[in-house]
């Protein structure tokens, strides 16, 4: 019993930072309708940003942290103005195409300027202390991760549902003409959309960093985040959130009971098993088109 | 592009007499090769050729049907083991272990092919990718394909002749890859084929008027990973040893990459598209080897970058051409041609 829970919970702290990566494209999905690949690499440039400004520059961890997600808001935009806005007649491969073309150009140039050994992040915070609670151990840097994708979730709900912004970017993703109509500039909508999912995928980024960080150490929780985002239905946040802690809970509890060897892999069968019963994610309405 | 006034012009293989010479031109150029070029470029030549065969695979998924996959490593992976296991193991002749390889890669393709009925777009996308990924590491765990250490190729015999080496072995390759492409650019001419593209230009349209999207749908994906397996199979003995390893997600990406710069819907555009990408990997694998630019980047990356990285600048290459080709011209080389074509057709008027 106290393997199982102790697996559930290993699972949920896992799930935290497919979490934060689902929410990442689930913001961008929901406005532009792009899956949009460069996510986890938007999120290493960022991490590798902090690092850099800790490491090499000696500048102290609040104003790195504040810097760095200032930054990752403006890389957000900026790839939004310069590249997603000038393709032309987008389609959705043509828009995966783009995406994987800017992870590709972002992941070469964090390798090539740091090179492929991992890096120690300077972080108060490590995976290496933890708390108990009962007979189950939890990294007080998992704990962190928890906390923050619930402070994040909540507060994008409330920005989503109640603030201006959040309330003009649902009426574009739904209908950018008529949003156009009502007087909202559709395009900064969107740009600003891309910075807070950088924003977001960097705070992920930066909570992955203390355990791994090298180049290629976002492409694990980008994936899994994609399939939770998925599995939740592409649209909808709090499906993203569920999806990531279902995949992380299901991938664990697989490595524990059955097999460690397939564990990376079990997550991906489990995706295919929930879009043949259900086409569309578990939260989305399953749209039909008309003729 | 050009006016088609009736069937027998839309099908038949040569439509003027300036193609069959410059065809009659290539068939000479393909079979002298090896005479006129060193060892190294017979492996490259071997190794573009493989490719072109995976793209057109792809192309017949991605740019015919409409479909999306990002899981042809898989589809590759499985056609290079299941070739060697059948030689190994049942002791099959190469030229009947090839085509059963191909054949186990379809089926794959075809398995795949039914969830894809009902996805599209992210859905379609994240499956087939998962599909790659669970193949090579299932591989990877299985005793049979050797595991982590991966697989050595058995000798090559076809009939009298002994295949063991790149040039022997280069006309092989070039004549199943030639017979690919007459395949495919036959197929599409087909029923078959104006089925795909009716499927990719508006399938509820398709549908009523008679496309079986469900036959058509997995026939499409079976026939692309058919493809990817014959070329899986002939890329074993390219390397003469397989491991898991190699069929990573990177392959999968760097085959839509070839679609996506040749052209999507387009024979020519795939064959262009294979042969400057694989050209472009091969050569960017030792940038700093590269007279004057080389140099230039070693002093780049000692002063600004880090030199253990530089490798890395073919991704932002790559990325670049991937990128750059979606904004500026989406349907790649193909259509850069087509622009110059149609310009100069009409020139001066």
């Amino acid at each position: 019993m106290i393997d199982f829970l102790q697996m559930v919970v290993n699972g949920i702290t896992v799930g935290s930072s497919y979490a934060l990566m689902g929410l990442a494209m689930v913001i961008i999905y929901k406005t532009s309708e792009i899956p949009n690949f460069a996510q986890g690499e938007m999120a290493l440039v960022t991490t590798y940003f902090t690092y850099m400004l800790l490491h090499s520059f000696g500048i102290s961890l609040t104003v790195a942290f504040i810097s760095a997600l200032l930054f990752s808001f403006f890389l957000g935009c900026l790839l939004e103005f310069t590249i997603l806005r000038r393709a032309k007649d987008p389609s959705i491969l043509g828009m995966i195409v783009i995406t994987i073309g800017l992870e590709m150009i972002l992941m070469g140039f964090v390798s090539w300027k740091f090179g492929a050994e991992q890096k120690a992040m300077p972080f108060p915070i490590t995976a290496y202390d933890s708390v108990v609670i009962g007979d189950i151990y939890i990294s007080t840097l998992e704990l962190l991760t928890c906390g923050v994708v619930l402070v994040l979730m909540i507060g994008l709900f409330i920005f989503f549902k109640y603030s201006k912004l959040g309330v003009a970017m649902k009426a574009t993703q739904q209908n950018s003409t008529a949003a156009r109509l009502m007087g909202i500039r559709a395009n900064r909508v969107l740009m600003i959309t891309w910075g807070i999912s950088s924003v977001v995928g960097g705070i992920a980024g930066l909570l992955i960093a203390p355990v791994v960080m090298q180049p290629y150490m976002m492409w694990d929780p980008l994936l899994k985040g994609f399939a939770a985002a998925v599995m939740g239905g592409m649209t909808s946040l709090p499906g993203a959130v569920f999806g990531a802690y279902l995949l992380g809970i299901v991938e664990n509890l697989f490595g524990g009971y059955v097999s460690i060897e397939f564990k990376s892999v079990v997550a991906f069968a489990v995706i295919v098993l929930v879009l043949c019963i259900k086409p569309s994610g578990l939260f989305a309405r399953h749209y039909v088109k008309k003729v | 592009m050009d006016m088609k006034r009736n069937y027998y012009e839309d099908v038949q293989l040569f439509s003027s007499g300036v193609v069959i010479f410059w065809f009659a031109a290539l068939m000479v150029f393909l079979a002298a090769f090896p005479f006129l070029f060193k060892n190294y470029f017979v492996y490259v030549a071997n190794y573009i050729a493989i490719n072109i065969i995976v793209v057109i695979g792809l192309n017949i998924l991605v740019g015919y049907t409409g479909l999306i996959s990002l899981g042809h490593a898989g589809f590759f992976a499985i056609g290079a083991y299941s070739t060697i296991i059948f030689m190994t193991r049942l002791a099959l002749p190469f030229l009947v272990a090839l085509p059963l390889g191909a054949l186990v890669a379809a089926l794959f393709g075809f398995l795949l092919g039914l969830p894809a009925l009902r996805l599209e777009g992210p859905y379609l996308t994240i499956a087939t990718l998962g599909f790659g990924l669970t193949v090579t590491q299932v591989i990877g765990k299985i005793e049979l394909f050797g595991g982590r250490q991966g697989l050595h190729t058995p000798d090559l015999v076809i009939g009298p002749w002994h295949l063991d080496n790149d040039r022997s072995f280069y006309y092989l390759v070039v004549f199943i890859t030639f017979l690919m492409v007459i395949f495919a650019r036959n197929l599409i001419k087909t029923r078959v084929g104006r089925a795909f593209i009716a499927i990719r230009d508006a399938d509820i349209a398709a549908e009523t008027m008679g496309v079986n999207l469900v036959y058509y749908k997995t026939l499409s994906f079976a026939i692309s990973a058919f493809y990817a397996g014959v070329a899986g199979g002939l890329y074993a003995f390219v390397l003469r040893y397989i491991e898991p390893e190699i069929f990573s997600l990177l392959m999968s990406i760097m085959f839509l990459a070839m679609v996506v710069v040749g052209g999507l819907g387009s024979i020519m555009g795939a064959i262009v598209g294979a042969v400057l990408l694989s050209w472009l990997d091969l050569q960017l694998r030792n940038i700093l080897s590269i007279p004057y630019l080389g140099q230039w980047l070693e002093k780049l990356s000692a002063s600004y970058f880090s030199i253990t990285g530089v490798s890395n600048i073919q991704f932002i290459l790559f990325g670049s051409i991937m990128v750059f080709i979606m904004l500026f011209e989406p349907l790649g080389i193909f259509g850069i041609w087509i622009r110059i074509k149609k310009y100069w057709k009409t020139w001066p008027f």
